[in-house]
């Protein structure tokens, strides 16, 4: 249970806010489609940072001292490094559909094609190989939480709440959590989310209003490109052992279907990340999931191929979505380029 | 001469094809800024590597590879250009799909899932009929066919989705993209069409050559020795000329195209607007089908069957290729060909020099971006046209109506 808990977590948590990087987006009222190349862009230049850091030595210190403070204080680091790197990225999509008035759809594909290649091309040129590896020693001992850190002896318990939540756990995760419930305030509760907001429903009445609709969308997707590219590092330091391939296997566009699954709204989208979260798991280590502690592997002992268990994610997606969509309203005014002249 | 200049340029179409060109450059030239400023930047390589690099990008098709001293040697290589038409098959073909989609207003981002539908089901079909029992053209006219099916198949599903239940086909092909993925896996894993026996190479099916399924090459390889091309590259070409047949000639295609421009006027004008997008869907997936079936079918091509992570870009390529040609059939053959010369290009640079092939990808991506707003672009050269001749507006904007028309014609 215990395992399971953890895994839903490490695959729901960068599912979850990327989804709300597509809210803001599509809130502000463009359609960023271009997630998954922006995951890719920001999980490359975290690890990027990461290399460059540990080149240096800066950090080497505090690895010797146990010091996970400073460690985690590193994690942070490389997380806003790939936040920043996220918001410039997408400064490419809010440029052609604010400014340009360009088809999103055609501009975010642009983009998702453009971070593969782009990354691809960087990484073998600096690796040599078309993965880039952290340049010493592994994600987990640098970046992850051990009850060593807190005084437990190896074969000593935390008990249930800390051997789920804090023992072999990377705390990205609860920043992105809290970042999670942050934004979601800010979106439904402040002046500035209203103003958002009104952007993708009616743009020429928020105009009228005195909002300036381009400056709104261009908060919208870069706080959206923020959160994706932070997104994409989280997920490639917990998942892929913060390394970057130019790849974050459909992530972003899995994020996009927890986006319309849970309505543009962020309590629903937590639920729909969680959901998904769990079936990734259950996809990739179903082997060696025991839920009821009694040593046994249920779901390994069925009779069920892993490729079946591999599908189950997408599959399940396009259900509930066959379900909710009739249900499901979209931003009034998203993909459509903001005209002030029309009305 | 002039005149006729300039009334060529108040065409619309000469203005895609202008802006396309545009589109081009520009890639090309983002392309070669990247390669220059890694080269000269990268104490390994410096700018004669650069200039290497930068000649290999525009003119890789033409590379003979490197003389003794070690120079670049450029001139016709048969084997580039074969290999080019190769590779520009199954590309006209996916471009084609997307464009199909396009025309009915629909985004076909579900090209590299009917296409691995397409290779799974082309491969079966090949390797399972013997050749020795029934005769080779047939089995290949059979695989040829039932690539196309499943394609079509995969590509009704989003199609279905979209009309029935109002889903978003974006993500809806996205999600048979990777379903597809997952099941072509699962299809070929444990099966008897894996290639056991060449040692170490575990990954792959047997080429249709092991059952003597092949296209023919009727002379194509006396042309371009040494090279993959076949007669794929006609076939395709003969189903662009189909497509555009279809498009512009036919009722059906008359009803897509409304359904595109504007479904519910095309409702209210009695055209079942459902059964159109489910059509087109299945008729973009059975052309992405075709693509694989033609690149498969060739004989000499490996497929790597553990794909469940991994989808194919010459799928996701059909985009681009779409995009340049403005969803005209008879321009995606080009488009197609230059798209598989960049390729071709990337192979070179990978081959002769440090960089590697990745830099092609982000020249079409940078072809993509700017061929989204190629409207904008459009509309440049329509306000240059009026700064110059602004005198005699009233004698230009009788064809200036005419042009719009023909547009509305053509985009929707």
């Amino acid at each position: 249970m215990t395992f399971l808990i953890r895994q839903t977590l490490i695959y729901a948590v960068p599912l979850m806010i990327v989804a709300l990087a597509g809210v803001f987006a599509e809130r502000s009222g463009i359609i960023n489609l271009a997630l998954e190349g922006i995951m890719i862009f920001g999980a490359f230049i975290g690890v990027v940072f990461v290399n460059m850091i540990q080149e240096a030595g800066i950090f080497d210190g505090a690895k010797a001292d146990n010091n996970w403070v400073a460690l985690q204080g590193f994690a942070l680091m490389a997380m806003l490094v790939a936040a920043a790197a996220g918001a410039v990225f997408s400064l490419l999509l809010s440029f052609a559909s604010v400014n340009l008035r360009a088809d999103q759809t055609i501009g975010g594909t642009a983009l998702n094609l453009m971070a593969p290649a782009l990354v691809l091309f960087f990484i073998r040129i600096i690796a040599n190989q078309n993965v880039l590896n952290m340049s010493g020693g592994d994600a987990p001992p640098w970046f992850m939480l051990r009850k060593a850190y807190f005084g437990y002896g190896r074969t000593d318990s935390m008990g249930f709440f800390g051997e789920t939540f804090i023992n072999q756990t990377y705390p990205a995760t609860y920043v992105c959590i809290l970042l999670f419930i942050l934004l979601s305030v800010i979106l439904y509760k402040t002046r500035f989310g209203l103003r958002l907001r009104s952007c993708g429903e009616n743009p020429q009445a928020a105009d009228s209003l005195g909002i300036n609709v381009y400056k709104m969308r261009y908060a919208g997707t870069t706080i959206s490109g923020a959160l994706a590219g932070m997104g994409g590092f989280v997920y490639a330091l917990t998942t892929a052992n913060c390394s970057a391939s130019g790849d974050v296997a459909g992530f972003g566009f899995l994020a996009l279907a927890v986006m319309i699954f849970g309505n543009w709204k962020p309590l629903n989208i937590a639920g729909a990340a969680l959901l998904f979260g769990l079936f990734k798991c259950i996809a990739a280590s179903y082997t060696s999931i025991d839920i009821n502690g009694d040593g046994v592997c249920m779901l390994a002992n069925l009779p069920i191929s892993v490729n079946l268990y591999r599908m189950l994610p997408y599959v399940i997606t396009l259900v509930v979505l066959a379900f909710t969509s009739q249900k499901s309203r979209a931003p009034k005014a998203e993909g459509i380029p903001y005209d002030k002249g029309q009305r | 001469m002039k005149e006729k200049w300039s009334a060529l340029m108040q065409k619309d179409g000469a203005k895609t094809v202008v802006a396309s060109l545009l589109s081009i450059l520009i890639g090309l030239l983002v392309g070669c800024v990247i390669v220059l400023v890694v080269g000269l930047t990268n104490p390994g390589m410096g700018a004669a590597a650069a200039w290497d690099g930068i000649r290999l990008v525009l003119g890789g098709i033409l590379s003979t590879g490197r003389d003794a001293v070690g120079n670049l040697t450029f001139g016709f290589n048969p084997t580039n250009v074969g290999n080019m038409l190769f590779r520009a098959t199954p590309l006209i073909l996916t471009g084609l799909s997307v464009a199909v989609a396009f025309k009915t207003g629909l985004f076909n981002i579900g090209a590299p899932g009917q296409y691995l539908m397409g290779t799974a089901a082309t491969l079966v079909v090949a390797l399972s009929i013997p050749s020795t029992v029934v005769p080779a053209p047939v089995v290949w006219l059979l695989a040829f066919l039932s690539g196309i099916l499943a394609g079509a198949a995969w590509g009704a599903i989003p199609g279905l989705v979209k009309a029935l239940l109002n889903i978003n086909e974006v993500l809806a092909c996205i999600m048979t993209n990777w379903i597809a993925a997952n099941l072509v896996t699962w299809i070929f894993d444990g099966s008897n069409w894996r290639n056991l026996e060449e040692n170490g190479k575990t990954g792959y099916i047997y080429k249709t050559a092991h059952n003597g399924v092949e296209t023919a090459k009727w002379g194509l390889d006396t042309i371009f020795p040494s090279s993959q091309v076949n007669w794929g590259i006609i076939i395709a070409a003969v189903m662009a000329v189909a497509v555009y047949i279809l498009i512009t000639k036919t009722t059906l295609g008359y009803e897509l195209v409304s359904c595109g421009s504007n479904r519910h006027a095309a409702r209210y004008a009695g055209i079942n607007d459902r059964r159109n997008i489910v059509l087109s869907m299945a008729i973009a997936g059975g052309l992405a089908g075709a693509a694989a079936s033609l690149y498969f079918l060739s004989g000499n091509t490996e497929f790597a069957w553990s794909t469940y992570q991994f989808l194919p870009p010459v799928g996701f390529n059909g985009i681009p290729v779409a995009l340049l040609a403005a969803s005209n059939p008879i321009a995606i053959i080009f488009t197609g060909c230059f798209m598989s010369m960049l390729n071709i290009a990337g192979q070179q640079l990978t081959n002769l020099t440090g960089y590697n092939e990745y830099i092609t990808d982000v020249i079409i991506a940078a072809i993509v971006y700017l061929s989204a707003f190629s409207l904008v672009i459009k509309m440049m050269l329509d306000g240059q046209k009026k700064h110059k001749t602004s005198v005699p507006a009233a004698a230009d904007s009788a064809p200036v109506p005419g042009g719009k028309a023909e547009k509305g014609g053509e985009d929707a």
